[in-house]
């Protein structure tokens, strides 16, 4: 049956072409990743002389990861940037999981208008009420906190979260529920031990897109915790950058070494991750 | 065990009421069917007896309690939902004890029950299995284990079996009327499929935009239906619905008079089952067949005696009519049944 031949070549090729595109993504993606990590193992001169160049004996220079390494500020910076991102994440997880469950389970009398509310946040851009935010934060005693980035972020997560986690938690069967609520569950049990569970893949979907604007934030610490103490990394590298001279090396490395929280996350995440967003594509 | 009794129970969504003033006894041990096209609120029904929805107004009573504003794990019931509502991340043993583990029961009390369910349903070898890896009717044994390792005052039952296909649900049937009677329990049962119906039921309770048109037996629905709705509900084939007049003490079909009755003159509608149709050919009514479907032991004729009077008729297949094919039938009189003309 030769029509039968064609078509699995035909498949072959298509899936060839599938890959070789998303290969290409790939490698574009990656791309920066990979200059950045391998220009931050090499000499000062080596980087601008060949800075597509892998580091050879010659310009190889461990200077970049030891001054951050050696710097005795850096581990203080990740740490705030772990504390700030981590209380953040887990915030608008949680708050924003069980408001959107309200919102889904629960008749009452404005549901839909709170749920516009919660979620017309994503219009709006948060960086435009920066003087108010600072205004607030000077008032409140909390310039120069980590409390005061971590209220930030999660302000600017919830809506995001909140439209996603609504979604999904509307397609999770009322009867379970129901028939938890028969067993006796009290109602923050049945979001914890039963809703919970059944959208882990969306709750992991949630945390990344979630994360990463926050780790990699540099806005919000200039302006609302620059001082010493609650540095955070993205904004603890720019102290590499000086007026006249740049230490290329360090900010390199010390970007290198704050990619990795990012990578193990995702890591941790991935398996869900795909699951989440194939789940939405399937609901649509 | 025990009773259960509704007394002048309505539900009202916003501003439509979807159940109005509906007043039902069933009786300590008894199975009631609630049958009713969809949307008629059963499940509505169903969940206010639950405590799934609060009541409008009314009163649910279990056994000699007011249970009207308790809350559901307090009112001594089961509920087995149509889409069996498995904890997806709990293995099947998991499942069966949760309820229990939730009370506080002891573990050996939990396991002693978990295993006596299982071993009803014949789910010993499947008790490590998460629900995914089950099939459907496996599903819904697991399902309505949950519901009697309870062991619960009331069972209550929403259409537990239409996700199944045909063949499992006629088993599935036979398990859970073998169940009530051994169990002796009190359940309630909603099905919009009648022959689980006639064939589950103590008493079927005939519903309809949010009425009770009609209480009784399987049989008793099925002889002496009180209303056309309930007639056209009960019986497969439905019922013949035929326009007739009654003439000087006779009730006239077309130009032929049948049977006297005692009814003033007037329109009136005769409703006659299918299978109470008999070939005759000195039967009063005679037409055209038009279409003839022959199911080997039995045979469904649709004949047409005149304008607007098309009848199916349920016969023995030994005689094979073709479309066109004149044919007589007599409609025995005490099988016939009278409704207002509508
Ligand atoms: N939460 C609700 N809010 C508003 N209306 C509702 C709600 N639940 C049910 N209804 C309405 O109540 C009526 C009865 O619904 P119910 O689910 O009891 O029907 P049913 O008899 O079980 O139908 P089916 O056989 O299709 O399951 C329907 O018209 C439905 O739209
Ligand atoms: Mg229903």
């Amino acid at each position: 049956m030769p029509w039968r031949k064609r078509t699995t070549t035909g498949q072959a090729l298509s899936a060839a072409a599938i890959h070789g595109v998303l290969l290409a993504w790939c490698a574009l993606a990656l791309f920066p990743l990979y200059l950045v990590v391998i220009n931050g193992a090499k000499s000062r001169r080596a980087i601008f002389n060949d800075p597509l160049k892998l580091p050879t004996s010659d310009t190889f220079s461990a200077k970049g990861y030891a001054s951050v390494v050696g710097n005795s500020e850096f581990p203080l910076y990740f740490g705030n940037s772990l504390v700030v991102t981590s209380v953040s994440l887990l915030l608008i997880l949680l708050l924003g999981a069980m408001a959107a469950h309200a919102l889904s389970e629960y008749r009452f009398r404005g549901n839909t208008l709170l749920g516009l509310y919660l979620i017309v946040g994503i219009m709006v851009p948060i960086r435009l009420g920066t003087v108010a935010l600072l205004e607030l934060m000077v008032n409140l005693n909390l310039t120069n906190t980590l409390t005061a980035l971590i209220l930030v972020y999660t302000a600017q997560g919830l809506p995001v979260a909140i439209f996603i986690f609504t979604e999904f938690l509307r397609a999770v069967s009322r009867e379970i529920k129901d028939s938890a609520r028969i067993d006796g569950l009290s109602e923050y049990r049945i979001f914890f031990e039963v809703v919970i569970p059944l959208v882990r893949p969306v709750i992991a979907t949630v945390a990344v897109f979630s994360m990463i604007p926050i780790w990699n934030d540099l806005w919000f610490p200039l302006i609302l915790a620059p001082g010493q103490e609650t540095r955070t990394v993205t904004l603890g590298v720019q102290q590499f950058i000086g007026q006249y001279t740049v230490d290329w090396g360090a900010v390199l490395a010390a970007l290198s070494v704050a990619v990795l929280p990012v990578l193990v996350m995702y890591i941790i995440f991935s398996r869900h991750l795909i699951r989440g967003i194939t789940a939405g594509a399937v609901k649509g | 065990m025990a009773t259960l009794d509704l007394k002048g129970v309505s539900k009202q969504f916003d501003d439509t009421r979807v159940l109005d003033n509906i007043n039902l006894n069933v009786a300590d041990g008894e199975l009631v069917v609630f049958v009713g096209p969809s949307g008629c609120g059963k499940s509505t029904l169903l969940r206010l007896i639950a405590g799934l929805e609060a009541v409008t107004t009314g009163d649910v009573s279990i056994g000699d309690r007011d249970v009207s504003h308790l809350p559901p794990s307090k009112r001594g019931i089961a509920m087995v939902f149509q889409s069996y509502a498995l904890y997806p991340h709990k293995t099947v043993r998991g499942n069966l004890g949760f309820a229990l583990k939730h009370a506080g029961a002891p573990a050996a009390d939990i396991k002693r029950r978990v295993d006596a369910a299982a071993a009803i349903l014949e789910l010993e070898d499947l008790m490590d299995r998460l629900p995914r890896a089950l099939s459907g009717g496996q599903r819904q044994r697991v399902a309505i284990g949950r519901a009697i390792v309870r062991e619960p005052d009331v069972f209550l039952f929403d259409e537990p079996l239409s996700n199944l296909d045909a063949a499992l649900r006629v088993h599935m049937r036979v398990e859970i009327l073998k169940l009530h009677q051994r169990l002796g329990a009190t359940m309630v049962y909603v099905t919009h499929d009648q022959t689980e119906a006639m064939t589950l039921a103590d008493r079927i309770v005939v519903m309809r935009d949010g009425c009770i048109e009609q209480v009784g037996t399987p049989l008793e629905l099925y002889r002496h239906p009180a209303n056309r709705f309930v007639a056209g509900f009960i019986g497969s084939p439905a019922m013949n619905f035929l326009d007739a007049q009654v003439r000087e003490g006779r009730v006239v079909l077309g130009d032929q008079p049948l049977h006297p009755c005692t009814r003033t003159d007037g329109p009136i509608t005769l409703g006659i089952r299918p299978e109470h149709l008999v070939q005759d050919d000195d039967g009063p009514l005679s037409g055209g067949v038009e279409v003839f479907e022959h199911l080997g032991g039995e045979a469904f004729v649709h004949i047409t005696l005149g304008e607007n009077l098309k009848v199916v008729a349920k016969l023995d297949g030994e005689k094979v009519y073709r479309p066109g094919d004149t044919i007589r039938l007599s409609a025995p009189e005490e099988r016939c049944h009278l409704f207002e003309h509508s």
